[in-house]
Parts: C-alpha cells; structure tokens; sequence
C-alpha cells in the first residue's frame, strides 16, 4: 500500500540507473544507514557486538567476495577459508613489520595480497571449469592453510604458533584488541563493509558486473562480443579475494584479536561462506548480508530456544543447527536458487500491487 | 520463366561495394573427419549474403572460421583487407563480426537491457577504478552506450521486455534479443546463424524485415545460414551452396536454383 511507485517519474537514464530507482527504497536504505550508523551504537554492548554485529559485518564482507565470483562469474570456489587466512597473516605481518601503519592502509594492504594469491589459484579457471575448479580452489584451501601453520615466518616464530592482534589505529582510534571501545571496533567495521558494499554494487552493474555475468551465462557468446574469458575470470578471483582478504584481516584484527590457521580459517568456514550465499542469494549483493546475517544469527536463535527456554544440552543444539543448515541449503537449491534475496524481490513486486494479484 | 523471380517492390538503393571478407581454399579437419574441404568464397560490402547446404554441410563450421572458434589446417581469411591464416575470437569482435547463433547463447539470468548493453563491451573503456567509483566518468560511458542501446530496443520493438530476464521469453523474442546484442556492437560484418529456425510465419516475416532494414540503414553486411529457402531466395543477394564441406555453387539467387549440382544435393542423388 504504502510501497507505490505511481507518480515517480524517470525522466533521464542517470535516474533510470539509480542503484535504487524508487523513493521508498531510497528511504528504507537511508533508515537501515541511520539504524546502523547512529541506533545500534547507542544500545550495543560487549556481547551484542562480538557474537552478533562484528561477525555479521566481517562475514558479510566475505559473502560479497565469494558472491562476486561464484555468484556473479559462475567460478565455484571452496577456498575461501584459505583466502580468509591469508587475509588475516598478512595483516599480521603488515602490523608486525609496519607498526605505524594505519589500520585502514593494512587492510588495503591485506586485500591486495590476497588479490595476488587469488589470482595465481585463478590460473586453472582458463582450462577447467565447475567441480573440478572447486576441487582445484580445494587445493589452495588445504596448501594455504598447511602454509600458515608450517612456515614459522608468517606468525613471527613465537611459541604458540598463533597470531594474536597488536594495539592499532585507524584514523587516530583505537581498533584492534580488548582495549579498543568497542563501538569504535563495531564502526570502524560497518564503515569498512559499507564502503565495499559500494564498490560491489558499482562494479556489478557497470561494465565489469556485465562481463562476469556473460562469462557465467555463456561463456562463448561473450567471448564473441568481446569479452575476453581469461582476463574477466582472472578480474573475478582478484576482486573476490581482495573482499575475502580483508575480510578475513577484520575477522582477525578487529573480531577475534587472535587465529590459528587450521582452526580459524577450515574448510568449515569456506562451507559456511558458500552456504551464506547459496541461502542469501547467488549473484545478489543484498543476498550477501542476508545469507550472512542467517547464518550468522541462526546458531544463537537455536541455542536461545533450545537450552534456554527448553533445557536441552548445547551439544543437542549444535546438532539441530547443523542439519537446518543441511534441510535449508536443499530446500533453497530447489524451490529458490536464488535465495533470500529473491523472495525479498518477490515480497516487494506483490507489494507493489498489493491488494490486488496481477 | 522463374516463378521465384523477387518482386521489385521499392528499388534498390543500396551501393554493394567491393569485397570485405574473403576465405581462401579454406580445410577444416577434426581428426579423420573433413568438415570443409578447400571452399573459397567472397563477401562484399553491403550485400546479404547467404550461405546454404543440407545438414552437416558444414555451414556453421565456416561462420566458426569466420569468427575464430576453430582454426583451419589450410587457407587464409582476408578481412578488411588483412590476411590471416585464421581468424581469433577477440580479433573479430574488435574488427567488427557479430554474430548469432543457431541454439540462441544469449545470457539467460540477465535482463533484455544488459544482454544489449553488454554488447557494447569493446565500446566501453573505464577501467576498474573508475567502476568502482561509478559516479563521474564511468556513468557518463553508461548513460551514453544506453541512449545507443535504447536505439536498438526501439528498433527491435521490443521496449516491454526491457527489464525481463531472458531466460523467461518466448523463443522468437529472445533471437530478436540476439539480434539486438550483435547489433550493439555495430557490426560491419554481421553473421547469422538460422535467424528463423524455429519461428513461425508471422516471426519470420518480422525478423525478415529486421534483417532488410539492417542491411539497407545501417549498411551492414549480412551472411546468414537459413533452411527456409524462400526467405533465403528472397533477401539474399548472393548465395553459397556447401554439400559435405565442399563448394558446390555460388551466385545469385537465380542462378543456384537452377544449378544442376545443388538440385541433386537438395533432393539426394547417390555420391560416388
């Protein structure tokens, strides 16, 4: 009723382009801006923030990366964790090397490492496409991860084998470990991950988004028009992993303060980024934040209820948590490919007609 | 007296110049397999130019020459006055051949707009960073390879399908779709695979005409594979008649008609 567009009138293509060519998205936006920016900072505490909004953020910026390349280039990849920790150690030895270093510079600084990287397990893309490249992305999962914990140099040869964030600012803040406010911690991540989302979103919808989703659809035809596969795979993988990388250094930095490859950054986490996107949606930058914010909050809902309220033991919980996961990717693999984010769209396009059916 | 004489309906007032494409003694092998065997043809500026044979004469295998797809073991292709040995992909793009193709390949979960828009790849130059920022340079390129888009949805008649995805129009719409997408890259050289496979007569008809006025405004040069060989017989200036990857004959609409080698290839006569 109140989601009509009657009366709003394009009248050039610069507003036919708008990321959000109606008013009320533009004002609904604006509010989940303000909400962010401004409400949640007033009311959020310690346990709020790193069990909820800091991980929500940081795997959200993951889900954009790995959406960027599987969702939008049609590259199935199941190395995210490994990107993730590269991410995270080389933001380490940023830090450790370069201690006057701003973190914002650091973290620019992981992504581009992690870019390179991406790029060099993008090489097999040009000859082998769908599992057996998820297979090969497999590959760098497990070398990478072997990497980080066999060579003593990435974690500075100390004892533990672990890295654990030093004291670094942003801006002239305080961002990383315990000592930090954490409303700086939870802005300085939100502000990151806005901005990126921005770039996302410009990239897929200019002429770069194009060519990655013409490689995905069809592959020849594109080539035909132009767009040379290899170069636009190998953009892919770079810009995915320069998103995963710096994810992966404010999950280190700003949300744990301490990793361990193996443990930090499994297999498991690159499952569970690629679940967030199935869930959210494939080739969808809202289905990013949406897939994240599910599989970020679903644990906890299910812990809430099942122990809390009805005093079952936690390890029940995890139980039942991980074969929603499972029901739910099967469910949205077949009814929704799509994911959240369509049926969002959906709920939108009735609105707009609402209460009538066509 | 021929009864499939093309009627003069308005003149002609195309000017057909001199030859822009040229394959020469062209053989493509796939392992024991010959699929074109040492085929010379020409085709000149501004005529429509089909190209027509029964199944597997190999006649999609020579657009796949033409474009680059495969690479023959024998032959040159001289286009716009350069010879090659064979022709790559990205060459014949940026040279100016677009193409169609037989199965429509169009981008499936991609609206009508940007499949078109995405055929003004090679037009659009600013870089990644650029991109990324969107506002300024970037936006400018976009909202002027869109007013050229624009053009060709209006051309096409296909305003109402703008936002769609293609994956969801009916067949005819999405090879007009095709169409618009290798139009957009402003093609000197325009190659078109069975346009009208699969159409009834009505689509046929309407893509019949886009492919007149494409040739006769925009003065691209056309070479299309059709089996309806009424429609072939009347749009097309010149016609090639390959039969088990060999030339069998090549002239004008009338002149193929009554060539003995192509009447027998068409109605089956025993090779020796």
């Amino acid at each position: 009723m109140f989601y009509r567009e009657s009366g709003q009138f394009k009248t050039g293509y610069a507003a036919d382009q708008a990321v959000f060519p109606i008013l009320q998205d533009r004002w609904g936006v604006l509010l989940m801006l303000i909400i962010g920016f401004v409400g949640v900072p007033l009311v959020i505490d310690d346990y709020w923030a790193n069990a909820v909004f800091i991980p929500f953020l940081a795997y959200s910026l993951a889900a954009l990366g790995l959406n960027i390349l599987t969702g939008y280039c049609g590259q199935l990849s199941l190395g995210t964790g490994g990107f993730l920790a590269v991410g995270a150690y080389s933001s380490y030895k940023l830090m450790t090397g370069f201690p006057e270093l701003d973190m914002i510079l650091v973290l620019l600084g992981a992504g581009a490492i992690t870019a390179l990287v991406g790029l060099l397990f993008g090489l097999p893309s040009l000859r082998i496409k769908g599992f057996y490249l998820a297979v090969a992305t497999l590959a760098a999962q497990f070398f990478l991860i072997w990497l980080f914990y066999k060579v003593p140099w990435f974690y500075n040869y100390n004892a533990t084998g672990q890295i654990t964030v030093p004291p670094r600012e942003a801006l002239g803040f305080l961002v990383t470990t315990q000592k930090a406010d954490i409303v700086v911690r939870y802005l300085f991540i939100l502000s990151i991950v806005t901005v990126f989302a921005i770039a996302a979103k410009n990239m897929v919808r200019g002429r770069i988004g194009r060519s990655w989703m013409a490689i995905r659809d069809m592959d020849i035809a594109a080539e035909l028009i132009g767009i040379r596969p290899f170069a636009t795979k190998l953009s892919a993988f770079a810009v995915s992993s320069f998103f995963i990388g710096v994810a992966g250094a404010l999950i280190f930095s700003v949300w744990l303060g301490a990793a361990e490859s193996g443990e930090t950054f499994g297999i498991i986490e690159s499952f569970l980024v690629l679940f967030m996107i199935i869930i959210g949606g494939l080739g969808s930058v809202l289905g990013s934040f949406l897939g994240a914010a599910f599989i970020v909050l679903m644990p906890i809902g299910v812990k809430n209820v099942l122990v809390d309220w009805f005093g079952f033991t936690a390890v029940f919980a995890k139980h039942v948590e991980i074969t929603t996961f499972g029901v739910l990717i099967i469910f949205f693999l077949i009814v929704e490919p799509h994911g959240l984010a369509r049926l969002w769209q959906i709920i939108k396009e009735k609105m707009r007609l609402w209460p009538f059916p066509h | 007296m021929n009864v499939m004489t093309k009627p003069t309906i308005t003149e002609d007032h195309r000017t057909i110049g001199d030859v822009q494409m040229e394959v020469k003694n062209i053989t493509l092998r796939f392992g024991g397999v010959t699929a074109i065997h040492n085929t010379s043809f020409n085709i000149r500026h501004g005529e429509i130019r089909a190209i027509i044979g029964p199944n597997g004469a190999g006649k999609t295998s020579m657009l796949n020459v033409i474009n680059g797809f495969y690479h023959p073991q024998e032959g040159t292709i001289t286009f716009k006055g350069e010879e090659r040995r064979d022709m790559r992909p990205h060459i014949a793009a940026t040279q100016g051949i677009a193409r169609t193709f037989q199965n429509v390949a169009l981008f499936k979960g991609m609206t009508t707009l940007d499949n078109i828009m995405t055929g003004r790849s090679l037009k659009m130059k600013k870089n990644i960073f650029w991109q990324i920022l969107y506002e300024g340079p970037a936006k400018m390129e976009e909202i002027e390879n869109r007013k050229f888009v624009e053009t060709i949805i209006d051309f096409l008649e296909i305003q109402h399908i703008r936002r769609m995805p293609v994956g969801k129009l009916p067949y005819g719409l999405q090879k007009r779709v095709e169409l618009g997408r290798a139009l957009a890259m402003e093609p000197e050289l325009l190659l078109l695979d069975e346009p009208m496979a699969g159409m009834n007569v009505e689509e046929k008809e309407d893509m019949s005409r886009f492919i007149i006025d494409i040739n006769e405004e925009f003065g691209t040069t056309i070479a299309l594979i059709e089996h309806d060989m009424g429609v072939v017989m009347d749009l097309s200036d010149r016609v090639v008649v390959l039969d088990h990857g060999e030339l069998i004959a090549d002239g004008t609409p009338d002149e193929v008609q009554k060539n003995q080698d192509v009447i027998d290839a068409y109605l089956g006569v025993a090779h020796d």
